[in-house]
């Protein structure tokens, strides 16, 4: 027992002397947050709309109001004619163009119907189909408005609600799967790097000749980085919480399981690929380059795992942070309690378990 | 009792026969220069005794416990300083020194008791709070030693330890040796200088993976009429069919 708490509290030097790598492990998980937190948001804001109002009335005007309150749009003026959509369009200078027809109040209001044109650039769909959807949301709530006036009748009315997230809000989409992506990635690579330092300097050959067991060595390895990871949990939740305005609104102890557990598998896995890789470098490689991909592409985290192809939809089981992904999507944005990830709680101490027997068994007490 | 006994140990990785049923026997005290060229199978044989490589076959009794069966209890019970310097640079010389006490097991007060004496013979008193990454190899190298025969072991395994070091700090090296084996650890050691090879009790010489030889440095050079370990050493080790790798 004294000889792994000699053990720790060398790793604890290590970390603690080597400054720059401290700080660069203590500001990614923050700088990441921030960067893709900002940068890969589907919200759509301040989008420049113009219009080409052919009717001119008092309800043509009041819609184009409601458009311009919203934090989506602002009003960039009035078409002239038909041809001038097509080339504000093609020039950028307006996202979305609004078309309302001629004598549009009063056809609206007898015949029960009000038609709108809503033309955008669809060389980005993405954009376009998000614009489309704040556009008409904020006509029908427009309408509705109207509505005890002049019952729109004959109006069919469509209407999408995203629950737990009405907003659209992205960073409630991404916050959880950055985190998961940033917590494993970090884990992974602090303690393979660490153990393949070892190798590359031959401390490990001394201590492979001591009588510690591999076991011990692996503890040790994987406590202090545990420690750091905790830490780096803590200020990525509260930069999520605080600065991108995600709330956490289930069971912060189905979170902290969830996430204790997710980082232990993380360090485990390091270790297993220190189990393969020699030097720091291949370690970095691997567990860097080599796990960004699957982790960013098959996760969830970006795009749906439900409408992959099957063979990607089984290869995507096999990595934790889908389920770590899903478990906090249903903790903070959802609200749900501990109950309710039993499946990847269960799922992430398998994989645990798994990686942990390989590496004891692959990490080997004697040299080859 | 002996402290090392070693019946047809062999190992082979593949085809490859690194050690080939080698038999010998290690005193309790004395100081045991194990000869070779590069590639004789010097490094495999040392690290099958110390438990860090399996055997393919044979048997090894070190400090008492059998290196297939008891290899935790071997690795208690010796020292190692492997070829590559093998502290932690980045740490101080007290802290390398506590790290490793630690690891074996001794207590806080055994260390304590036992560190301020050997700083104080090392004459590193006053660098106690210094990077070891800062000393000069020759001090890196006597540090290493006296870190790895810190615990008391019965056995210390040397792995061609002055590599690199100057004549003098050589020397001086060799002193500690003989400190060591004064105070009744027995000392296993490589190594590639001939003057070093006068130093020891007994001397064995590896070739092609075979001890060709093995007695006291004076009866050695009696039996090939030379007048140095050097001689001895050409004309034993050019009996060697393979090349060095």
């Amino acid at each position: 027992m004294s000889s792994l708490a000699a053990f720790v509290k060398k790793e604890f030097h290590h970390i603690l002397r080597d400054r720059w790598t401290l700080m660069i492990l203590l500001a990614t998980p923050i700088i990441m947050l921030i960067l893709i937190g900002f940068a890969m948001t589907t919200e759509v804001k301040g989008t420049t709309f113009m219009v080409l109002d052919l009717s001119q009335d008092a309800a043509s005007r009041s819609i184009i109001e409601s458009m311009s309150q919203s934090t989506y749009f602002t009003f960039g003026g009035y078409l002239n004619d038909e041809e001038s959509i097509d080339q504000v369009l093609r020039r950028g200078e307006s996202g979305l163009v609004l078309v309302f027809p001629a004598r549009f109040t009063a056809t609206g209001v007898q015949g029960g119907q009000l038609h709108i044109a809503v033309i955008t650039d669809g060389s980005d769909p993405n954009t376009a189909k998000t614009l489309t959807n704040y556009a008409s949301a904020i006509i029908t709530r427009w309408a509705r408005k109207q509505g005890g006036a002049a019952s729109p009748s004959g109006l069919v009315e469509v209407e999408t609600r995203f629950l737990y997230n009405p907003a659209m809000k992205g960073a409630y989409n991404f916050v959880p799967g950055v985190l998961g992506m940033i917590l494993l990635l970090i884990c992974a690579m602090m303690t393979s790097v660490s153990i393949a330092r070892e190798k590359e300097t031959g401390t490990m050959e001394i201590l492979l000749a001591s009588p510690m067991r591999p076991a011990a060595i692996i503890l040790a390895k994987t406590i202090p980085y545990f420690v750091l990871s905790c830490l780096n949990l803590v200020t990525s939740l509260f930069m999520a919480m605080s600065v991108l305005g995600v709330p956490v609104r289930g069971s912060w102890f189905a979170l902290v399981i969830v996430s204790l557990l997710y980082i232990v598998v993380g360090l485990l896995m390091g270790v297993m690929i220190s189990t393969i890789a020699n030097s720091q470098l291949v370690a970095l490689l691997i567990s860097g380059m080599g796990m960004m991909l699957p982790v960013m592409l098959l996760s969830g985290m970006m795009f749906p795992v439900e409408s992959m192809p099957l063979l990607l939809r089984i290869i995507s089981h096999l990595i934790p942070t889908r389920w770590y992904v899903s478990a906090m999507r249903k903790i903070m944005i959802k609200g749900l309690s501990i109950g309710s990830i039993v499946t990847e709680l269960a799922v992430l101490a398998l994989m645990g378990i798994v990686v942990l027997v390989i590496s004891l068994r692959k990490f080997k007490p004697r040299m080859e | 009792m002996s402290a090392i006994t070693v019946t047809d140990l062999t190992k082979k990785f593949g085809s490859f026969t690194a050690v080939d049923h080698i038999n010998f026997l290690v005193k309790d005290g004395e100081i045991f220069g194990f000869l070779g060229a590069n590639g004789a199978g010097k490094t495999t044989a040392m690290r099958m005794l110390t438990g860090l490589l399996r055997p393919t076959a044979g048997t090894g009794i070190v400090a008492g416990y059998d290196i297939r069966k008891e290899s935790e209890k071997v690795k208690a019970n010796i020292g190692y300083m492997s070829q590559r310097f093998a502290l932690y640079g980045d740490m101080t010389v007290d802290e390398n020194i506590r790290l490793f006490g630690g690891i074996y097991g001794m207590t806080r007060r055994e260390i304590q008791g036992k560190r301020d004496k050997l700083l104080d013979n090392l004459g590193l008193s006053t660098q106690r709070n210094s990077l070891v990454s800062t000393l000069p190899l020759g001090w890196k190298q006597k540090l290493a030693f006296s870190v790895s025969i810190f615990h008391s072991p019965r056995i210390v395994f040397l792995d061609e330890p002055t590599g690199g070091v100057d004549p003098a700090s050589r020397r001086r090296f060799w002193e500690m040796i003989y400190e060591a084996a004064e105070s009744g650890i027995t000392v296993f050691v490589t190594t590639h200088y001939m003057d070093e090879a006068e130093y020891c009790d007994r001397v064995s010489i590896m070739v092609d993976g075979r001890i060709e030889a093995l007695d006291t440095p004076g009866r050695l050079k009696e039996e090939y009429q030379v007048s140095s370990m050097d001689e001895v050493f050409q004309m034993i080790a050019r009996k060697a069919q393979r090349t060095a790798d």
